[in-house]
């Protein structure tokens, strides 16, 4: 092939070189040339295999014939696994047959079909228009999903062909043309002998052939990636497809990899790096492969010396390598195109000239091997030189190569003269982690699960390495500056530690989450209408709000009655615990802790050790004086501070007494540096689980509308009803069974009102309220909701302890083996004292915390276990009667253990978001699909 | 569920008369069953001289609550808070519209002042005794009194306390009622009806669905008195309300009915984004009860409000504007009757809001040329939000008083940082003119809901912030009467974009922080560093 610069196709041909001249671009960065290497992963292929072709330098797709080369015989066309398969052949040349037997039904689109759905007959031309615009709408939904598409249509116009070209690169797949060269008399007699075709006029089959004829010697040329002509019935009959793996596709690796940053020449660092890692001459004894982001020539003190390692590496299976921008331009430069020797590639030159000729045709191989990106372990890793956003993995595309060498600019330069990048990692929302380079930061940081390994060795920075899937970072420091860079490092990799401000799209309408411990959640766009309303209007700041806890699931009724143990008695509870230690046991906990519940509300808190620490781990303003957050289980605050605390600090003394919030806050604080939590715990936050009390605080609104009127309305009307009933009973009325009903009514409402007073109690400023923590949620890096509740106890008895100010609680707790019977009636026996003295209840979790049963399911986090006359708050005065009870003990529980594992599930996903320095609207996109689950209709009793 | 019924006789016109009126035999105590429970009718006294009937409905809640929650799923709106009401309720205990149903099926002749064995009894007027124990009275004691009385009762009220353990959470809604009649003016059919209208209405509640025929109801047992009562209009509203209260869509609020409830909350406290009137706060004539407004005769503030932003954005030439917040949807509606705009965008978090303002715009029904000028969706300020980008304004017409002074920030960002319309006008109360609205008490805000109210000082304060920080010009202008000493009810802000923004290179990549964070943690202070990160 001529000058791809002059060739008319060029601008569209996916790996020619269409760049402007790059003298005239003042950065390399900048060039999206593309390597024409045949083994490039965008790069056409010929018959022979996806290794073949090391010896070809053509810049267009490969055609292949029979009657070539090849002797006859069944013909086998290798197909890439995801590519746009456009059938070119004559009406009746057998297009449909031949993609029935080589494709999966769904993989086909036909034109016929398409004419069908659109007119009810498929044969109706005039419904073609139509019929295209609906076959090339589901290709592309198709291709958008990474799925092979074979389109079953004449294709014979160069015209038909130029839209799927189009469409091809629209979502960057290879476009392949299978060609059925089938004389005319064939089609015509095929027509002919199908009913719906038998008029067809022999003409339009003719013009069919004429059109076929004038196609074939351009199909290279209008784009296709590859060019299969089958010709005359024999071949089409004989020849076979194989599926063929795109370049880029080595997901069946799983490493374990060690990804190493832009070396740009310094061998020194990188042998240092290699043992550090482990290496030993470019191998690993625990079998490890390393992968290069890229850049390895230019600038440095040693190109050669890099490149020998690396290819050595590479060609003994011990490496991966994907180019970088600076490879590419050097691959160019071998191939005597004019480039500019700057940005260090004169230095690389020179000291190449100091080799044999031998190793600079080696390098010029190895260069144009390389393939743009990998998509390695499963699809979960994928690396690239200068980032990729998720549409483009495991693509094959110009525009794909282009971005993983160059990323993606914004048209601007700088100060500097440099272009400015587009924060594509920003936006990224992809499952795969994208480790890259090209970009020197200061220090490797993730953002999005992207993370960029360039900390500027050359510049006298560092050489980074990430361990994969450890995602450990392990670097060494640069032995001096080898170049001056351009500008100085700046102090952030895009996007920063906070990303951005939250957006909408983060969490409204219908949305997935995917978690570790349960896999993908759904968030249903009523529930996040819901959730987005109360997390806007009524919620505290959502950097302060990493977590919110998820509903708990009640005690099972039996199920089978209760043996001697529970006895007749326990006939009379809706929940008992031993229902509660026989579920476990099923689960196959053989340990649980019974923990008190505490009759109050439901909070999380926050504890910095200072504002300055809840300004820098949680991004508030500069001007912040928060040190935490104390909220509620939809993410409100328990006291109102903002008034004050605008009011305060408009006060010109600026002094000010602290919110209540700040002073529980405080408390807290005071407790955990008393403890040495800080210091055990190497943190300076903690974020807490806990009960604050009284009940009242919280819930005094609902207190006063709902739980005291129904006191205050039985209390007024019994005295009336039982004086009227007994004045009957006097006349010798017989209404004795309707008088003992009503004294029993009268009395269960007494005790409903008893019930609800004992988790009320007045405060006074902080006076009276108690916070009773149980689990310490997370510390700076680390979640410890799989910290055993043992353990976790443990540290907060030494809070409790240390707590001078009287606000925090004690948790009582019992341990329990649900296998041991007498461990069993222990813990029914120490329910019962405690429900019997009007406590709430308890809460029975598996001591080891996150659980699994035999079938790797999640054991439910906690049951509750809630005192009968703590019920009747609930179910109302009435429901301990035995009809009640026995249709309550019918209440429908699964919904309600789903939930309460889904909000689980994204809890934990919450904390370890958080402790990953994943920014905040990850950490927000679970918080707040926690809340959304919380309005799924589920009855609330439970 | 519990009332009595006396009255007193002579040896020739017996007491227990009451029994044939009644047509329950005095000696027996007799069960009826009613849609929501039993009713028991029995008589603890009965002699000649004074004669005593009890009615005692026996109401179960669990029937009750799952009566609501097959009613909410068959297109019927359950009760607004079905899911709060299920099982611990004073519907048990206290005299509400579910005795007045049990009345008027129990004592469905004597209602009608039919009696075949004393039909002449039926028609004299007896002296009358009643006795309500638990009376759920919203309006209290006085408003018991003003009911009763013009009909001639003497009426003895008395309210009980919430809990008389806690006596900080005040007074129930309970009365104890007592009503006496002497002999000669009411027939015990016009004191059923009496309470047949009433009981319900002094209840109040939205709980429980009323069949739709109910307008024939009133009009039946009002027969006769309530043309003439002077709170006729109190009585017809509010008996007819619950029916109309219930056609508040009510099932769209049962995510939100949830949320509360896990939280322990009364829903009313989050779903306020739209005033149902019974609000607390100052009527600005508007319905949204917010804002303020005298009695006087003169144009309300809200009507005001509007014309201000309309002369604004007709001053900068808006035509495709977004009212953010646009709560009932009062704006949206005079916007769209001005063909200049073109495209008209309301924007609120409470789907409630938008629910009802769709209804005011009757957007189904609207032409499709209509109806492509307008749009409504859910949003939220706090968040950024592509959907709002592009537009020539944006009023926040009383919007930032409802968001946490916390959260402003994120506010800001959203809509001048991310939104960037050319012009936005914000309005909010000014705080200074509350002393001037006599039925506000001092330091009080207008409205439940508001999270501040800011004085002239501070507005300017915080939009000359946001206008310097986003590359805005700021004017300000005076809305309602402009008090020459504390200004004017209204404050408003027209923001026009001049482009000179510090951060636009920021905002164009995308890269952003929360309004000024970046400043302030002083990580990056110049106005270079703020841009993409480039390559060396």
């Amino acid at each position: 092939m001529t000058d791809p610069n002059i060739d008319p196709n060029a601008g569209t041909d996916l790996s020619a070189d269409a760049s402007p001249d790059p003298s005239a671009d003042p950065n390399p960065g900048n060039d999206p040339s593309t390597d024409a290497g045949p083994n490039a992963d965008a790069g056409p292929s010929t018959d022979a295999g996806p290794n073949a072709g090391t010896g070809s330098t053509s810049g267009t797709g490969s055609t292949s014939r029979a009657g070539s080369t090849r002797s006859a015989g069944p013909r086998t066309l290798p197909v890439p696994d995801l590519s746009l398969v456009v059938l070119v052949g004559a009406t009746g040349s057998g297009k449909s047959t031949f993609a029935h037997r080589h494709f999966t039904a769904t993989e086909v689109l036909s034109s016929d079909f398409c004419r069908g759905l659109v007119a009810d007959d498929v044969n109706d031309q005039s419904a073609s228009r139509d019929a295209f615009d609906v076959l090339h709408y589901i290709a592309g939904k198709r291709l958008a999903a990474g799925r092979r598409t074979v389109v079953d249509a004449t294709n014979v116009q160069s015209d038909s062909r130029k839209q799927l070209i189009q469409l091809a690169r629209q979502y960057d797949v290879l476009p392949v043309a299978i060609v059925l060269d089938v004389p005319e008399e064939v089609c015509a007699e095929r027509n002919a002998g199908r009913a719906d075709r038998a008029g067809m006029p022999r003409r339009v089959i003719a013009r069919h052939q004429r059109e076929l004829r004038r196609s074939l010697r351009h199909l290279e040329r209008e784009g296709f990636r590859k060019v299969h002509i089958l010709r005359g019935v024999a071949e089409v009959e004989s020849a076979g497809i194989v599926t063929e793996k795109r370049f880029n596709d080595l997901s069946h690796l799983s490493g374990p990899f060690d990804i190493i940053g832009d070396v740009h020449g310094c061998a020194a660092e990188l042998e240092s790096l290699l043992g550090t890692l482990g290496y030993a001459d470019g191998v690993h004894p625990q079998g490890r492969t390393a992968v290069f982001v890229g850049d390895l020539v230019d600038r440095g003190p040693d190109t050669p010396g890099v490149l020998r390692r690396v290819m050595d590496m590479v060609a003994s299976g011990n490496a991966l390598c994907v180019p970088g921008n600076h490879e590419n331009k050097l691959g160019r430069h071998f191939k005597g195109r004019k480039v500019q020797r700057t940005h260090g590639l004169a230095e690389t030159i020179e000291q190449l000239e100091g080799e044999s000729e031998e190793f600079r045709s080696r390098v010029q191989e190895f260069v144009d091997g390389l393939v743009s990106h990998y998509v390695l372990d499963g699809g979960k890793l994928v690396v690239c030189h200068a980032g990729l956003p998720e549409k483009y993995h495991g693509r094959t595309s110009g525009r794909v190569r282009s971005h993983a060498l160059y990323g993606d600019t914004t048209g601007e330069t700088d100060e500097f003269g440099l272009p400015v990048r587009y924060p594509w990692a920003e936006e990224y929302r992809g499952k795969a982690a994208v480790v890259y380079g090209h970009t020197p930061v200061p220090t490797a940081s993730w953002l999005n699960n992207t993370i960029c390994l360039d900390t500027g060795a050359v510049f006298g920075g560092k050489l980074t390495a990430l361990r994969w899937p450890e995602r450990e970072l392990v670097d060494v420091p640069a032995e001096k500056v080898w170049y001056e860079p351009v500008k100085p490092l700046r102090a952030e990799a895009p996007g920063g530690h906070e990303g951005r401000p939250l957006d909408l799209d983060d969490v409204h309408g219908r949305r997935v989450v995917e978690t570790r411990t349960l896999g993908r959640v759904s968030v249903r766009e009523e529930n996040a209408a819901a959730a987005l309303e109360v997390m806007s209007r009524f919620a505290i700041d959502p950097r302060l709000m990493p977590y919110l806890p998820p509903t708990m699931a009640p005690t099972p009724a039996p199920t089978a009655p209760r043996d001697a143990r529970g006895g007749a008695a326990a006939e009379h509870f809706l929940e008992h615990p031993a229902d509660a230690f026989a579920q476990y046991a099923s689960d196959g906990v053989a340990r649980v802790v019974c923990e008190e519940k505490h009759m109050g509300s439901r909070a999380v808190v926050l504890v910095c050790r200072d504002a300055q620490v809840a300004r820098e781990r949680f991004g508030l303003d500069g001007s912040s004086s928060a040190t935490g957050a104390l909220y509620t289980r939809t993410g409100r605050p328990f006291f109102t501070d903002a008034m004050n605390d605008s009011a305060a600090a408009s006060s010109p003394t600026g002094e000010k007494a602290p919110s209540p919030t700040e002073e529980i806050i405080g408390r807290v604080r005071a407790a955990a540096t008393e403890a040495g939590l800080w210091e055990e715990l190497a943190t300076d936050w903690l974020l807490l689980d806990a009960e604050l009390m009284p009940w009242s605080l919280k819930a005094s609104g609902l207190l006063r509308t709902q739980y005291a009127p129904v006191g205050a309305a039985s209390k007024a009307v019994f005295p009336g009803v039982l004086s009227a009933l007994e004045g009957a009973a006097a006349r010798g009325v017989d209404v004795h069974e309707l008088l003992a009903k009503q004294r029993e009514r009268a009395s269960e409402a007494a005790a409903f009102t008893d019930a609800y007073r004992r988790y009320c109690w007045t405060t006074e400023g902080l006076d009276g309220v108690r916070l009773a923590p149980f689990q310490i949620l997370a510390v700076q890096g680390r979640s410890l909701a799989a910290l055993p509740h043992d353990a976790q106890l443990a540290l907060i008895d030494k809070a409790v302890e240390n707590d001078q100010s009287g606000l925090l609680q004690t948790t009582r707790r019992l341990f329990v083996d649900t296998d041991d019977e007498a461990s069993v009636q222990a813990g029914i026996d120490w329910w019962l004292e405690m429900t019997g003295r009007g406590g709430e209840g308890m809460v029975v979790k598996p001591v080891e915390a996150v659980v699994r049963d035999s079938k790797e399911r999640l054991v439910q986090p906690g049951i509750k276990c809630r005192g009968r006359e703590y019920l009747r708050i609930i179910y109302g005065p009435e429901y301990t009667r035995p009809d009640n009870l026995a249709r309550l003990r019918g209440r429908y529980l699964q919904h309600k253990r789903s939930l309460a594992t889904r909000e689980y599930a994204l809890g934990l996903e919450a904390l370890d978001r958080l402790a990953e320095g994943e920014p905040l609207w990850r950490v927000h996109e679970a918080v707040f699909a926690v809340l959304a689950l919380e309005s799924e209709p589920v009855d609330p009793r439970l | 569920m519990f009332l009595t019924i006396s009255t007193t006789g002579t040896p020739e016109r017996p007491a227990t008369d009451l029994g044939f009126l009644l047509h329950k035999h005095p000696d027996k105590a007799q069960a009826f069953s009613t849609s929501y429970g039993t009713a028991h009718v029995l008589y603890p006294e009965a002699t000649a001289e004074r004669c005593t009937a009890a009615l005692l409905l026996e109401v179960d809640p669990v029937t009750l609550a799952r009566r609501a929650k097959n009613k909410g799923g068959k297109g019927r709106s359950a009760p607004p808070d079905a899911a709060l009401a299920q099982y611990v309720n004073d519907r048990p205990y206290a005299a509400s519209s579910l005795l007045a149903v049990a009345l008027s099926r129990v004592f469905s002749s004597a209602l009608r002042g039919q009696c075949t064995a004393r039909p002449e009894r039926a028609a004299q007027p007896l002296p009358l005794r009643i006795e309500v124990p638990a009376l759920p009275a919203r309006g209290g004691a006085a408003l018991v009194r003003e009911l009763f009385e013009p009909l001639g009762w003497n009426v003895t009220a008395e309210t009980a306390p919430l809990d008389e353990q806690f006596p900080e959470w005040g007074e129930s809604r309970y009365i104890k009622l007592v009503l006496d009649v002497p002999e000669g003016q009411l027939t015990l059919s016009e004191a059923l009806r009496h309470l047949y209208v009433l009981l319900p209405v002094l209840d109040d509640s939205k709980h429980y669905w009323v069949a739709p025929d109910e307008v024939d109801k009133l009009l039946r047992a009002g027969e006769g008195w309530l043309s003439t009562h002077p709170a006729q209009q109190l009585i017809t509203s509010r008996y007819l309300a619950r029916r109309w209260s219930l056609t508040r869509e009510a099932t769209e609020r049962l995510e939100l009915v949830r949320l509360a409830e896990a939280d322990d909350t009364d829903v009313e406290e989050i779903d306020n984004a739209v005033d149902d009137g019974t609000g607390d706060g100052v009527d600005d004539g508007d319905g949204t009860g917010d804002g303020g407004g005298s009695e006087e005769t003169r144009t309300p503030l809200a009507v005001q409000r509007r014309e201000a932003i309309l002369a604004a954005l007709g001053a900068a030439g808006a035509s495709r504007v977004l009212d953010l917040g646009c709560g009932q949807g009062q704006l949206v509606q005079a916007l769209l009757k001005d063909t200049r705009y073109a495209e008209v965008v309301g924007v609120d978090v409470s789907m409630r809001a938008l629910t009802i303002a769709a209804r005011r715009l009757t957007l189904e029904r609207m032409g499709e040329r209509q109806a492509e000028r307008v749009t409504l969706f859910q949003g939220s300020l706090t968040y950024t939000d592509k959907r709002l980008k592009g537009y020539d304004a944006a009023v926040l017409s009383e919007v930032i008083e409802h968001v946490d002074v916390e959260r402003l920030p994120a506010l800001e960002y959203a809509v001048f940082g991310s939104a960037q319309p050319r012009t936005v006008l914000v309005t909010t109360p000014n705080v200074e003119y509350n002393v001037r609205w006599e039925s506000l008490p001092a330091g009080q805000v207008r409205h439940g809901d508001h999270r501040f109210e800011w004085t002239r000082e501070e507005f300017r304060a915080w939009a000359g912030r946001a206008a310097e920080r986003h590359g805005y010009g700021v004017e300000f202008v005076p809305v309602g009467d402009d008090d020459p000493e504390v200004g004017p009810p209204t404050q408003m802000a027209v923001f026009t974009r001049t482009g000179n923004d510090r951060t636009s290179r920021t905002d164009r990549t995308g890269r952003t922080a929360q309004t000024g964070r970046t400043d302030q943690t002083g990580r990056s202070t110049d106005d270079g560093s703020e841009k993409g990160v480039k390559a060396a």
